[in-house]
């Protein structure tokens, strides 16, 4: 390809272009506009939300269902801190991610002029890796460098920060097909000789267990991973980064593990013999669960070499892409003399399922268990769930069952406001799939400006608002370990959400009883346009099952 | 306990930032940081000097590793290293006690770097655990500033920390 003469803002949307990016969010602002003027020339689709942070939290969802990164875009200073939170959640969950930010210009940089912010050096700790485009030569460089870093190895984010006057300079542009970084080659394979080790823990387990994480969906190995355990009849828990992972009624799946989690599973991963981390970094939460395990076999696959080795020691640590390690540890499998089989191990663990049925809530209420269980029996099975945090994220989590639909959740950060923008990024990208966003009375109150998004652009999500009046989460824990003090936690003044879905023309529907959850989750599904449910839970209502 | 540890860095503007930010939000104590180019000029040595057990090192090691910029790091242990800080000593010095000075100077393989009338200033170069010796037995004539350098570090024998091996 012959280069060609243009600005540096144009070659961004070429560059956006030869990446196959379609879909950007985002919002504008002076210092970006000449970018936003390649965009109004270009046939990308710009989908404006209505707060930054919604920018990159939309495009998180986006890349978490497409695997690939996705793109948001905000203006200089105020407008990029504001996408930090969403940057910072979508580097704790690996999701991989270009963000745009328009600069003032070069020469005025570190001058404190009007909307400047260093963005490069604030959102340092939380990108994988971060440009300011200072050399108007280099557009074509650093944007595949940004696509290939962010899209490959761990994934993350990454930032590029275009300063006014270089996306206004002329340069001569040509997207180069290659790229080669020396200082970062991910790993792919994994080391023979750890393969063979981890094959002679799997021959010598008695109660060999699969711990599968978010990884598996990043590395595009979730088909590999259930023929790993079906084949060797291994047993699977999942981090919550990993539900779904696993068929939920699949006879060899026991549940999530950690703090929040099933009964079997916890009981699995402190009972096992030999585990097997798939793509699970095990968090602080997760952990809980195993904290006092010395005497098991740990194989821990992971792209990260910083992970293994973190927060649980590894007997086998095996650094690589989980799709091709599992390739590799399938092709050992494949010539062993007889199949394994671990019966006993699972009838062990069969004994610890838990199936207590959630109480029925008194009048003018739902139980939430009982809700997510009940909003699960009818959605389509390739749905994507999004939840938010707080109750809501547990309650969800727990007792959403999932064939080959997808749970999304800010798993690391735990951020708030992530449900509604996640959703309506992951509706973009598969327009025909079902998504639903689940979350709190308060989660909702910081994101539901996004309901605009929504509506300007035609992006039918669902919305599931369960309300309780209270920060229900933080609530739990003042009650548990502070004697009942409740303080910062009641959301008395909290507007009607049925009447704010009314203001943006959106339809809804009050849940207050089992009988009009099963009316207006049947609505909802049925909607072809966006569609809100208000549910009411009991106050008291806790996430402990 | 204390490592060496030698980083090969991209000489791109705030790989410094980075590297220095990645420390301390991550709780790693740096005792000494020394920059400087290489006979590369697209290329920069970082040689820190961090205080840490086992397992911080291999997190410092591999958390470094994740950072784009950093090509190469290697922990050089202390039997096969040499190691070197510059320091620049300013004592007070009457005529008489200079002959006392200049001896303990050149026992030290100082260097002579500066004189005034009331005070000299010693510049040498040698090991931490050698400067500190040496402040010691300046210590009693008064001194009036010391400038030291973060330590900088070399394999022995020939084996390089560079991008060919």
């Amino acid at each position: 390809m012959a280069s060609e003469r243009m600005t540096v803002a144009r070659a961004m949307t070429e560059c956006l272009k030869a990446e196959g990016i379609k879909d950007i969010f985002g919002y504008p602002g002076a210092a970006i506009c000449p970018f936003y003027d390649e965009i109004y020339k270009s046939n990308i689709r710009h989908i404006l939300v209505r707060h930054e942070v919604n920018a990159g939290h939309a495009a998180s969802g986006y890349a978490r269902v497409t695997g690939k990164p996705a793109v948001c875009v905000a203006t200089s200073g105020p407008g990029a801190l504001n996408l930090i939170t969403a940057i910072a959640t979508a580097y704790m969950d690996s999701v991989p991610m270009v963000i745009i930010t328009g600069q003032v210009n070069s020469d005025q940089i570190g001058r404190d002029v009007f909307q400047e912010a260093d963005i490069t050096g604030s959102a340092e700790p939380f990108v994988k890796h971060s440009y300011l485009l200072k050399k108007p030569e280099d557009t074509a460089d650093v944007f595949k460098k940004a696509f290939y870093i962010a899209g490959t190895g761990r994934r993350g984010p990454v930032l590029i920060d275009v300063p006014f006057d270089v996306q206004k300079a002329e340069i001569d542009f040509e997207y180069p097909e290659t790229v080669d970084i020396r200082s970062y080659r991910p790993s792919t394979k994994g080391n023979g000789f750890q393969i063979k080790r981890a094959i002679n823990a799997l021959k010598d387990a008695k109660k060999p267990l699969i711990c599968a994480g978010g990884g598996l969906f990043t590395g595009n190995a979730v088909e590999l991973m259930r023929k790993f355990a079906e084949v060797n009849d291994i047993p699977v828990v999942s981090t919550m980064m990993g539900l779904g992972a696993m068929q939920s009624d699949s006879p060899l799946y026991y549940g999530m593990i950690g703090m929040h989690g099933a009964k079997a599973a916890n009981i699995a991963v402190n009972s096992c013999d030999t585990l097997f981390l798939l793509g699970a970094r095990v968090g602080d939460r997760a952990m809980s669960a195993m904290e006092n395990r010395k005497d098991f076999t740990v194989v821990h696959i992971d792209i990260d070499p910083a992970e293994i080795g973190k927060n649980i020691e590894a007997n086998v640590p095996i650094v690589g892409d989980i799709t091709l390690v599992l390739g590799q540890l399938l092709e050992q499998v494949d010539g062993f003399e007889e199949r394994l089989s671990h019966t006993a191990w699972r009838e062990e663990l069969e004994k610890y399922r838990t199936e207590t049925q959630p109480a029925p809530a008194g009048d003018g209420y739902v139980n939430p268990k009982w809700f997510i269980r009940t909003l699960n029996k009818y959605l389509p099975e390739h749905s994507v769930v999004v939840a938010d945090v707080g109750q809501n994220q547990i309650w969800t989590a727990a007792n959403i069952s999932l064939k080959d639909g997808r749970f999304l959740t800010s798993g690391g950060m735990g951020t708030m406001g992530y449900s509604v923008p996640a959703a309506i990024g992951a509706k973009t990208a598969c327009p025909s799939v079902e998504v639903v966003a689940v979350c709190g009375d308060g989660s909702f109150q910081m994101e539901f400006n996004e309901m605009a998004t929504a509506v300007q652009h035609g992006i039918n999500i669902k919305i599931i608002v369960i309300r309780n009046c209270f920060l229900g989460m933080v609530r739990e824990v003042q009650e548990r370990t502070y004697d009942n003090r409740l303080i910062g936690v009641s959301l008395d003044g909290s507007p009607d959400f049925c009447k704010i879905a009314e203001a943006y023309g959106i339809e809804h529907m009050l849940v207050n009883s089992e009988q009009s959850a099963v009316e207006g989750i049947g609505k909802l599904i049925s909607s072809d346009k966006p569609y809100l449910l208000e549910v009411v839970v009991p106050e008291h209502e806790k996430t402990i099952l | 306990m204390k490592h060496t540890i030698s980083v090969l860095v991209e000489n791109h503007a705030g790989v410094l930032a980075r590297v220095a930010g990645l420390f301390a939000r991550r709780g790693f104590n740096i005792d000494s940081l020394a920059v400087g180019i290489t006979d590369d000029e697209h290329i920069s040595r970082i040689t820190i000097v961090a205080d840490g057990s086992k397992y911080t090192l291999e997190q410092i090691e591999k958390q470094l590793n994740k950072l784009i910029d950093v090509i190469k790091v290697k922990t050089l242990s202390p039997e096969s290293m040499v190691s070197r800080e510059l320091i620049l000593i300013k004592v007070s010095c009457t005529p008489k006690q200079r002959p006392e000075i200049i001896s303990i100077c050149e026992l030290s393989r100082g260097k002579i770097s500066d004189i005034s009338a009331n005070s000299v200033t010693i510049e040498i170069s040698d090991n931490a655990q050698n400067l500190n010796n040496f402040e010691e037995l300046l210590r009693p004539y008064g001194i009036k500033e010391i400038v030291r350098t973060g330590t900088i570090a070399i394999q022995k024998g020939e084996q390089a920390v560079s991008l060919k091996n």
